[in-house]
């Protein structure tokens, strides 16, 4: 029995002959054109945008009170005559600006403190401090402060956008910078490449996706700081940005108005993070192969 | 092979010691290593894991420093990296994903300050059509094989034409057809040109194919155990055979004998 099963001749060969191409049913046949519209990212998506849209029309038209849920028809001419009035595009205007401002500091200054952290050993102990000290710290909690350190006014408000982005931005950027291989290091020293030249040819290319992704953060939070700084002393402030719009409709309770600002919001978020960031994916990381 | 004529050698590596740290321990990797590599030398360092041949390359390209005896180029003594000796790695990342093949062999000869502009352009194109890659020239590097990524390295390196070019076991994480293919790519090529280079190794036929000069190293800490002539291509594959046995039975016959010289060695 057990010498059957080992000698290898008593199990027979295998031969097949495989069938010709027109014995299948379907080898490719194109999908159905539901199918095919089905597959489409966008279109899923604006079905459910679609969806949230009618039932919050026909929820407000049911509780028919406007100064706690207008319907989104309101909240259009809201939005419309705000942006043809000139009053909306100011506000954010001016929220873009300070944003502007706040975020590009403290991407220089997370570009600084992550530059002295890979080139000196002090350097880094002071950056995995500072972050993990000042990371966990919401920007919006160190506002009073800023009031008084630097008055109402774009001060304050630029602290608290770069003390937002500074730490969420270094912090992604020095992992990015450890995870080089060290083939790539020493591929950039055999260039006769050391220093800055090392970190600007060779470490900041290769850590471009922690880098990017730091960014994405860093703008999130500066954005969502921003708005909250703005409502909480908006008022004060002599030229307000969105933030202040929502607060001041609110006040007039110009509620159709305060969901045009939020509106508002959410579209500039979108734009940013869907447009100009995934633009900058496309034509770097992803086309570089460093991620999917 | 070996060209008698030439009086200086081009590398020269002298009564090397080299320790590197571990978290724990100061490691010996080689203890007194000599040998000279003369021009167009096809040099092999061959041992087992553990001696020290890739560390003894990374001291030659400069990477570490020995704590005793001293490496010359050309007379000059080797203190850092540089351009004039190109090195190829084993692993697949060490082009930059972020340039195409192209950019890749120019970057390289751009920055080191070899060449630049079009001059660049040119030079990197006829080296990536040597190897086979001109289909690929603008083809980011994460859309190729393994062979394919090693070649451009094997490029990028000939492309700077350096005086010795460093090879760590370039071939060792390809399957074992392209391998075979790579090494005869790698010896059609020297035929052209006749380059000088310094190839790790710790598989004895490719220590055998590719090298005209072998240096056998011993384990824990790397000593020399013999330097040995290669045979020539197209030697019938008896003689082959028997080389390739002598060298094992060199590196592996008394192999309790040397990790007791080890442990002595580490004390």
């Amino acid at each position: 029995m057990s010498d059957a099963m080992s000698d290898a001749t008593s199990r027979p060969e295998i031969l097949n002959r495989t069938r010709g191409g027109q014995d299948f049913g379907i080898i490719e046949k194109p999908l159905t054109p539901f199918e095919r519209l089905y597959n489409q990212v966008w279109l899923r998506k604006s079905f459910i945008i679609l969806v949230l849209i009618v039932a919050w029309e026909a929820y407000a038209r049911h509780l028919d009170n406007p100064l706690l849920v207008p319907t989104f028809s309101e909240t259009m001419t809201a939005w419309w005559g705000g942006m043809t009035s000139g009053v909306l595009p100011a506000r954010v205007w001016t929220s873009l600006q300070v944003l502007a401002l706040g975020f590009s500091t403290g991407v220089v200054l997370a570009a600084i403190l992550t530059i002295a952290a890979i080139t000196t050993r002090i350097g880094t102990d002071f950056l995995e401090t500072m972050t993990a000290m000042l990371n966990p710290l919401p920007a919006i909690a160190l506002l009073p402060l800023a009031l008084i350190w630097f008055g109402l006014g774009i001060g304050s408000l630029v602290f608290v956008l770069v003390h937002s982005v500074l730490w969420a931005v270094a912090l992604n950027t020095h992992a990015g910078f450890r995870g080089v291989s060290n083939t790539l290091r020493m591929v950039g020293r055999n260039y006769g490449l050391s220093g800055l030249g090392l970190v600007f040819r060779i470490l900041i290319p290769a850590a471009f996706p922690s880098i990017l992704a730091g960014l994405k953060i860093g703008w999130a939070f500066a954005w969502r700081t921003l708005i909250a700084a703005e409502l909480v002393f908006g008022v004060a402030s002599g030229k307000g940005g969105l933030g202040w719009y929502i607060f001041e409709s609110k006040n007039q309770l110009d509620i159709p108005e305060v969901f045009a600002g939020l509106l508002t919001i959410i579209m500039i978020g979108l734009l940013v993070e869907n447009v100009i960031f995934r633009t900058l994916e496309n034509r770097t990381v992803r086309r570089w192969g460093m991620q999917n | 092979m070996l060209d008698m004529t030439q009086s200086q050698p081009l590398l020269d590596v002298r009564g090397v010691t080299l320790r590197y740290k571990t978290r724990g321990h100061l490691v010996t990797a080689t203890y007194r290593v000599d040998f000279s590599v003369l021009e167009s030398d096809r040099f092999v360092l061959l041992g087992p894991s553990g001696c020290g041949k890739s560390t003894l390359l990374k001291a030659v390209g400069g990477y570490m420093a020995p704590v005793e005896g001293e490496i010359r180029l050309k007379g000059h003594r080797v203190t850092r990296p540089g351009p004039d000796r190109m090195m190829v790695f084993q692993e697949f990342d060490q082009l930059l994903p972020w340039k195409t093949v192209r950019q890749n062999v120019s970057f390289a000869l751009r920055t080191s300050g070899k060449l630049r502009g079009k001059a660049a352009d040119d030079k990197a194109m006829h080296y990536i059509e040597r190897v086979n890659l001109t289909r690929f020239a603008d083809a980011y590097p994460h859309t190729l094989s393994g062979g394919m990524k090693q070649r451009v390295a094997i490029a990028r390196g000939m492309a700077m034409e350096p005086d010795i070019l460093l090879m760590d076991e370039p071939f060792a994480a390809l399957d074992a057809l392209t391998r075979q293919r790579m090494q005869d790519e790698l010896l059609a090529l020297w035929e052209d040109t006749r380059f000088t280079v310094l190839f790790v190794t710790h598989s004895i036929p490719e220590a055998v194919k590719i090298g005209n000069r072998i240096l056998l190293l011993s384990p824990h800490p790397g000593q020399v155990k013999a330097e040995l002539n290669s045979v020539p291509r197209g030697t019938d594959p008896e003689t082959t055979a028997r080389l390739e046995a002598r060298i094992h039975d060199m590196l592996f016959s008394d192999r309790v004998e040397e990790e007791e010289q080890g442990e002595v060695a580490h004390v």
